[in-house]
C-alpha cells in the first residue's frame, strides 16, 4: 500500500529499529534469541527420535564428556547435549504462550478498568490488587497440582497468576489516553465504547503491551522451569526444568556431574536474559524519557 | 492512528486527582478493610481451588495408585467429601476459625500443627535473606544511580540483570556442587548439634550460609534496579539544584536530600516484593532440605497431600497480605507526602 498513513507507519517502524539497533544489549539479545528459535525449529531435523528414547540409550550412566557425548550423559545414558537442545522447544513455546495469555488477561482487565469507571472498575481493581500481592509461585503450584496434565496446565497456571502487573500498566495508560482532547472529540462525533477502545485506546496501549510481553516471557520461562523442578507437569515431556529435576534426584550433585547440571541451567539463564535485554531495549526506544536517562 | 512513539511515562504520571479529606483513621480503616477482603478472598479461593476439578480431592490424592472403590468411599467419608459442597464449605470455615486446617494425608496429623512447626525456619531464612538483600540492593542502587553510566553502574546493573535471570534453585544447585564440601549441604543443624545456646546458634548459622547466600543473590537485583530508578527520578528535581546552589558538597546533597526521598517508595516496594522472597525461599529450601514451609510444599507435592498444600497456601498468602498492610501503614507514617494527599 502506498497511502500516506502506511508511509508514516513505515517511517515510524524504521525509526524504532534504528534506535533499537543503537542499543548494544538489545542487539545481543535479538541474536541470542534468534539462535534459540533456530535451535527449536531445527531440533527435529538434527535429533532422531531414538536418541531421546530411554530404552535405546547408548551411553553409560552419568558418563563424563567425551567425543561421543560432548556434554556427557544423564542417569539413563542419554546425551545431555541432545536433551538440552530438545528442551529448547517446550521452554520457548510454554514461555511465549504463558506470557501472551498473561498479557492478554492483563490488557483486557486494564482497559476495562480504565475505560469503564464505577463499580466495574472498583471490582476489577480490587481483584488486581489481590493477585498483585499474592505470591504467584504459590498459587501456580497449587493450580498445577490440582489440574492434571502437561505443558497446557503449566501455561494456564502461569498465565492466570501473572497478569496483574500488565493490568495496572494498561489501566494507567488507558486513563491517560482517555484524558486527552481527541477522545472527547471522538465521543462528541458519536463514537461508542467499542470505537473508543479499539480505534483509540488499544493502538496507543499496544507498544506498552508489546514491551510488557517481551519482559513477561523471561519471567514465565523461569516460572515454568521452577514448576518442572518441583515435579509438576508431565514427566514424559523433555524440558530444562525437568532435566534439572532428574539430575538432582539422581545424585548428580554429590557425584559432581557438572555436565548434567550446568547446560540446562545455562540455557535457561541465556534465554531469559535475551528476552530481558530485548524488552529493556524496546522499553528505552518506546519511552523517550527513559532513553535520555539511561 | 495515534503517535506510535507517544511518551509512555509522561502520560502514566497523570494519575486521577487524589481525594481530599479523610484523616489517619479513615486511611487505616480503608487499608485494614482491604486486607480483610483479601484474606476472605484467599479463604474462599483456598477452598474452591482444590475442588475445581471434576471428581474430588480424593481422586487427585490417589491418582496413579491402586485403590478400590470401597477405599475411596472410606477416604471420602474420612475427609468429609461425601457431604454437600456448601456443608463442606461451612465446616471448612468453622475449622479455619478454630485454627483447624484439616488433616494431612501424608503425615497423618493436623495440617495446622505441621505448618506451625515449619514456620520458624522459613521466617529465619527468608527474613535474614530479605534484610541482607535489601541492604545490598539499596546501597548498590543508590551508588549506581548517582554515578550513572560510570563503570560501576554498567558492571553492577549488568550483574544484577544476570542474577535476576537465574532461577534461585538452580543457583542453589550450582553453589551446592561448588561449596558442598566446605559448608553443610542440607538441613538446619548437625545431627550432633550442641545444646548450649551460642554453639547451637553458630551451628545453625553455619547451615544457613549457603541457602541465605543463594536467596540474597536471587533477590537483591530487583531491589537494586528499583532503588536506581527511584533515585534517578529524583535526580533532576529542583530541590537538588537548590541544595547545590546553597553550596552543599555533592556527598551531602545525596545523603541528606536525594536519598531520603528516593528511599520512601523503595521501602514499600521491599515489602511488596516479599511474595517474591517467599517464592524464592520455597525452591531454595527444597534444594537445601531446609526444614521450612518450602520443603514442606515440595513434600506435600510429592505425596499429593492436598489438605496440607491448601493449608500452606492459605498461611503463606495471609502472611504476605499482612506484610503489605504493614508496608502501607509504614509508608504513611514515614512519608508526609502520602499523609497530605
Amino acid at each position: 500500500m502506498t497511502s500516506p498513513v502506511w508511509a508514516r507507519r513505515r517511517a515510524a517502524a524504521g525509526r524504532v529499529w534504528r534506535e533499537f539497533a543503537a542499543n548494544r544489549g538489545g542487539l545481543v539479545g535479538v541474536v541470542v534469541l534468534g539462535l534459540f528459535v533456530l535451535t527449536a525449529i531445527l531440533a527435529p531435523l538434527l535429533i532422531s527420535e531414538s536418541s531421546l528414547d530411554v530404552t535405546r540409550a547408548t551411553g553409560q550412566r552419568l558418563e563424563s564428556p567425551s567425543g561421543d557425548f560432548p556434554l556427557g550423559t544423564d542417569e539413563n545414558g542419554l546425551s545431555v547435549l541432545t536433551l538440552t537442545l530438545w528442551g529448547t522447544r517446550l521452554s520457548l513455546v510454554v514461555g511465549l504462550a504463558a506470557a501472551v495469555l498473561s498479557v492478554l488477561i492483563g490488557t483486557t482487565v486494564g482497559i476495562l478498568a480504565g475505560h469503564f469507571g464505577g463499580w466495574l472498575s472498583a471490582v476489577l481493581l480490587r481483584f488486581t490488587d489481590f493477585f498483585l500481592i499474592m505470591p504467584s509461585l504459590v498459587l501456580a503450584i497449587a493450580l498445577s497440582a490440582v489440574l492434571e496434565g502437561g505443558a497446557g496446565t503449566i501455561i494456564l497456571a502461569i498465565g492466570v497468576v501473572s497478569w496483574p502487573t500488565s493490568a495496572r500498566l494498561v489501566r494507567a495508560q488507558t486513563l491517560a489516553v482517555e484524558a486527552r482532547p481527541y477522545i472527547e472529540r471522538a465521543r462528541a462525533l458519536g463514537g461508542g465504547h467499542g470505537h473508543v477502545i479499539f480505534k483509540h485506546v488499544l493502538p496507543s496501549v499496544l507498544p506498552l503491551v508489546f514491551v510488557n510481553t517481551t519482559l513477561a516471557v523471561g519471567t514465565a520461562i523461569v516460572a515454568e522451569s521452577t514448576l518442572r523442578f518441583l515435579g509438576l507437569g508431565s514427566t514424559s515431556e523433555i524440558t530444562w526444568g525437568g532435566l534439572l529435576r532428574s539430575a538432582s534426584s539422581s545424585g548428580a550433585i554429590t557425584y559432581g556431574a557438572w555436565w548434567y547440571l550446568l547446560p540446562p541451567g545455562i540455557a535457561i539463564v541465556l534465554l531469559v536474559l535475551a528476552f530481558t535485554l530485548v524488552g529493556r531495549a524496546l522499553e528505552t526506544v518506546l519511552n523517550p524519557k527513559l532513553r535520555e536517562r539511561r | 492512528m495515534t503517535d506510535f512513539l507517544a511518551p509512555v511515562e509522561e502520560t502514566i504520571a497523570e494519575a486521577p486527582p487524589p481525594q481530599r479529606g479523610g484523616g489517619a483513621v479513615r486511611y487505616l480503616l480503608t487499608k485494614v478493610g482491604g486486607a480483610i477482603m483479601s484474606v476472605l478472598m484467599v479463604v474462599v479461593l483456598g477452598f474452591f481451588l482444590f475442588r475445581v476439578m471434576p471428581g474430588d480431592p480424593v481422586t487427585i490424592m490417589t491418582r496413579g495408585r491402586p485403590v478400590s472403590g470401597a477405599q475411596l468411599d472410606q477416604l471420602r467419608a474420612e475427609h468429609g467429601f461425601d457431604q454437600p459442597i456448601l456443608v463442606q464449605f461451612w465446616n471448612y470455615l468453622v475449622g479455619l476459625l478454630h485454627g483447624d486446617f484439616g488433616n494431612s494425608y501424608a503425615f497423618n496429623a493436623p495440617a495446622g500443627a505441621i505448618i506451625g512447626e515449619r514456620l520458624g525456619p522459613t521466617l529465619l531464612l527468608s527474613g535474614t535473606a530479605a534484610v541482607l538483600a535489601a541492604a545490598l540492593g539499596l546501597w548498590l542502587g543508590a551508588k549506581t544511580a548517582w554515578y550513572r553510566n560510570g563503570p560501576l553502574d554498567r558492571a553492577s546493573t549488568g550483574v544484577a540483570l544476570v542474577f535476576w535471570s537465574i532461577p534461585p534453585w538452580w543457583l542453589g544447585v550450582v553453589l551446592l556442587m561448588i561449596a558442598g564440601g566446605v559448608f553443610p549441604t542440607g538441613g538446619m543443624q548437625s545431627p550432633d548439634s550442641p545444646t548450649a545456646l551460642v554453639p547451637h546458634a553458630l551451628d545453625v548459622a553455619h547451615h544457613m550460609v549457603l541457602p541465605v547466600f543463594t536467596l540474597v543473590l536471587a533477590i537483591y537485583g530487583q531491589y537494586q534496579l528499583v532503588m536506581r530508578a527511584s533515585l534517578l527520578e529524583e535526580m533532576n528535581s529542583d530541590y537538588l539544584t537548590t541544595a547545590r546552589a546553597k553550596g552543599l558538597r555533592d556527598d551531602m546533597v545525596r545523603r541528606r536530600h536525594a536519598l531520603p526521598n528516593a528511599l520512601l517508595p523503595t521501602t514499600t516496594l521491599v515489602f511488596l516484593h516479599l511474595g517474591m522472597v517467599v517464592s524464592g525461599a520455597i525452591t531454595v529450601e527444597a534444594v537445601y532440605s531446609w526444614p521450612g514451609l518450602g520443603q514442606l510444599t515440595a513434600e506435600a507435592l510429592e505425596a499429593k497431600d492436598l489438605p496440607l498444600l491448601q493449608g500452606i497456601f492459605i498461611v503463606l498468602v495471609i502472611a504476605v497480605v499482612i506484610m503489605n498492610l504493614v508496608a502501607d501503614v509504614l509508608l504513611r507514617v514515614l512519608d508526609p507526602r502520602v499523609r497530605a494527599s
